[in-house]
């Protein structure tokens, strides 16, 4: 039982509970305090001082957010000293920031930028010290641009780093006038550990950190008659464009979606989810191979748990952290890639369409594709899998400078040949997702029966905690399967790097009796990642994580091996899962990296 | 002279591996090497099995935890406004001409690197100045070159 004390804020008397925070004690009662390092997701810093109250008696100003209610405390948020010294905090920042606002990327959607606008500050009464300090921009990143001139050092890419991700790619260095925010010796952030998530971009106040955007590349594509420009949307864009276009989180846009694209002059519109039904029937083949392999062959080389492949900042951790695991990694791509893979191939192929002259564009809900779409390895159709990645950001974008009134838009389908999906591909795009896909399917491969969970809901694997567990009884199996009598399941989905790592320990350790990991680097998986609408919140991720689910309970057909284009690609195109053809297209090998 | 893994090795068995060792750790290995190179910072987060950006970020915050490659002869030269009052930069000048070098290079043969500083406390016997974790006070640009040939002598005499 939390005790109840008695404040005052603006001669309001409220009771709350000990402990709770100025910032939101006043929020609770409709009193908005602004403020910039202050983010939900992260613990609290309290240096960018936006957010000073007055507390009636004491001579200095308090931050609210680092500042706990006392009994009797007397808050005054709204001042003349308040309201004072937050315009010459904001002026101060500022002063050290380049406000070339309209040449900006986040113009429009800065945090700074708002509070510049809602205090209206109009006056230069600080020098303007942009011009007298060295700031550098770092471009090198295929994802992620860093322009120093523009970041107010409130260190929530920081804290993001380290504490949802455990990544610890930037850090403060230097102290003083001179403090800057760094990745290890100043080195690119292509070079270092940063794992291209994004979620630094999905955080950050300003544009000191941004997407590095494709836009103009795609528009020329489009424009250019002679090609064929290919579009597919990853599951988790559909549950979060909306909100980009003025609509509530967690609405489902995905015949909207639909619609825009084939407006913006995208030749061929169709669905990652499509490769992410093919990706649960090869990845979920590979692990009835590794356990055939260790449970009755005992083969020594083969490492279990599998874990997935699906999460290019996931990749890129693991490569980074604990590259003695790569084999515990699934060889199969991820399902934009072996999108890709198959667009200049398969659908070249059936289209009767010359692969050089096509274009293929994903939307994602993630910046680390674009690093994953330029890795050296993804070119396997004899061209570059995928030539553009674009944020479901950037797609917005597109949409308002083409003029198309979204919410007006009537819903359309996705073409066929590789945009027929079921429900299963779907859920890839909440943490979980995979993992609950793969189990219908593979358990219904192993015995002949449906996964006994009510409606196909595999709850134990959904939801926000950081790790979650599942185990399944696998009884009377198939002939084939014989060798899986009794075996008991057991699977872990992680999601948030912070969280990977606790597994990773545990698998390193050898204290895990895991068979099937989901591995996923964003908070709440890809309907939380670093290239989606801005700002995303616990409460919104949850939202989002609702509509992607509502959308697989809408499906006709909710277990990818039920696909009817995914049964007719192993008919006309690929043979079977894990054929030569399967080999050569959808599988990959992976990369040691170092650690910093 | 240790090499540095093994120096980093030894200073880790002897403050701790904990996060909070670090700095004693950084110390260390500025006391034998002079600075703080990205092999050492490399070496030192596998060791404490800490991010190598929180290694960096620690040592840049510090004045006396370089990390740009140092002379055997570290001189530092108090740049503030007493020091700055009283001569400071007749100081700097005189040595520039001696070792010529300017503020934040080293001398090809690697002796003499010099630096400018924040407060050494001394702004009473103003302008002052360090060498490694020598003071030299109350400076003038004869008594400085009076101090830097002894070192340069040996330096001479040394090597």
């Amino acid at each position: 039982m939390t005790t109840k004390i008695k404040i005052t804020i603006n001669d309001l008397e409220v009771e709350i509970d000990q402990g709770t925070s100025i910032l939101n004690a006043a929020r609770d009662i409709g009193v908005i305090i602004p403020t910039l390092c202050y983010h939900k997701d992260l613990c609290v810093a309290g240096n960018c001082r936006v957010c000073v109250v007055e507390l009636v008696g004491q001579k200095k100003l308090s931050a609210a957010c680092a500042t706990p209610c006392e009994e009797g405390m007397n808050i005054l948020t709204n001042s003349f000293k308040v309201r004072n010294s937050r315009k010459h905090i904001i002026e101060l920042l500022l002063s050290e920031h380049n406000a070339d606002c309209t040449r900006c990327y986040k113009n429009g959607n800065c945090e700074l930028q708002k509070l510049a606008s809602d205090f209206k500050i109009m006056t230069q009464d600080f020098i303007r010290l942009v011009p007298f300090k060295n700031y550098t921009i770092d471009h090198f990143s295929p994802s992620i641009i860093k322009d120093d001139s523009k970041c107010i050092r409130c260190q929530r890419c920081v804290r993001t780093c380290e504490e949802i991700q455990g990544v610890n790619a930037l850090t403060v260095a230097y102290k003083g006038d001179q403090m800057k925010i760094s990745t290890f010796f100043e080195k690119p952030m292509n070079d270092v550990i940063c794992t291209n998530c994004g979620q630094c971009i999905n955080h950050c106040p300003t544009g000191a950190l941004v997407e590095k955007n494709y836009i103009e590349e795609v528009w020329d594509a489009i424009a250019d008659k002679s090609c064929h420009v290919v579009i597919q949307t990853a599951p988790a864009v559909r549950v979060g464009l909306g909100e980009e276009m003025g609509l509530e989180p967690g609405t489902r846009v995905t015949g909207k979606m639909v619609a825009a694209l084939r407006r913006l002059g995208f030749d061929a519109v169709l669905d990652t989810d499509f490769s992410a039904d093919l990706t649960i029937i090869e990845e979920g083949s590979e692990l009835m191979v590794r356990l055939k392999k260790v449970l009755v062959d005992h083969d020594s080389d083969i490492k279990l748990p599998m874990a997935t492949s699906c999460s290019p900042g996931w990749i890129k951790y693991i490569e980074h952290m604990y590259p003695d695991c790569l084999g515990h990694l699934s060889t199969c791509k991820s399902p934009q890639q072996m999108f890709g893979a198959l667009a200049k191939t398969y659908y070249a192929k059936v289209r009767n369409l010359k692969p050089e002259k096509i274009v293929s564009v994903s939307v994602m809900p993630c910046t680390a594709k674009k690093f994953e779409a330029n890795r050296p390895e993804m070119h396997d159709s004899g061209y570059r899998d995928v030539d553009y990645v674009l944020t479901t950001r950037e797609l917005a974008i597109m949409i308002k400078q083409a003029g198309i009134d979204f919410q007006k838009l009537i819903d359309e389908p996705f073409d066929r040949l590789m945009g027929e999906s079921t429900g299963a591909g779907v859920i890839f795009g909440a943490t979980g997702g995979v993992m609950e896909a793969a189990l219908r399917t593979v358990y219904e491969l192993v015995t002949g029966r449906e996964i006994p969970f009510d409606n196909l809901n595999v709850t134990p694997v959904r939801g926000m905690d950081g790790v979650k567990e599942c185990s399944i009884r696998i009884e009377n199996p198939l002939e084939e399967w014989e060798f899986l009598e009794g075996v008991e399941l057991k699977c872990a989905v992680a999601h948030g790097l912070i969280n990977a790592k606790k597994v990773m320990d545990r698998i390193v350790s050898g204290t895990s009796e895991y068979h099937f990991v989901e591995f996923m680097a964003c908070p709440g998986g890809c309907l939380g990642g670093g290239g989606q609408p801005i700002p995303t919140s616990p409460e919104i991720r949850q939202k989002r994580a609702e509509a992607i689910y509502a959308e697989d309970q809408g499906m006709p057909l909710r277990k990818s091996h039920l696909n009817p284009e995914i049964l007719k690609i192993y008919a006309d195109f690929l043979s079977k899962p894990l054929g030569e053809k399967s080999h050569q297209l959808l599988h990959t090998q992976y990369i040691r990296r170092e650690r910093f | 002279m240790y090499p540095v893994s093994e120096l980093i090795k030894n200073l880790a068995d002897q403050h701790g591996r904990m996060r909070h060792n670090l700095l004693p750790i950084l110390q260390g290995v500025v006391e034998q090497e002079k600075y703080l190179s990205e092999y050492s910072m490399l070496e030192i987060a596998r060791e404490l099995d800490l991010p190598a950006a929180e290694v960096y970020g620690t040592a840049t915050f510090y004045s006396f935890l370089e990390h740009k490659k140092m002379g055997k002869y570290i001189i530092r030269i108090c740049k503030t406004i007493t020091c700055s009052m009283k001569g400071k930069n007749q100081i700097i000048k005189t040595i520039e001409d001696m070792l010529n070098i300017n503020v934040g290079e080293t001398t090809p043969d690697g002796n003499f690197s010099l630096l400018q500083t924040n407060c050494l406390g001394f702004c009473h016997m103003a302008p002052a100045m360090l060498i490694n974790y020598e003071v030299f006070t109350d400076l003038t640009p004869e008594k400085v070159r009076e101090i830097l040939t002894v070192f340069i002598n040996k330096k001479d005499k040394e090597g």
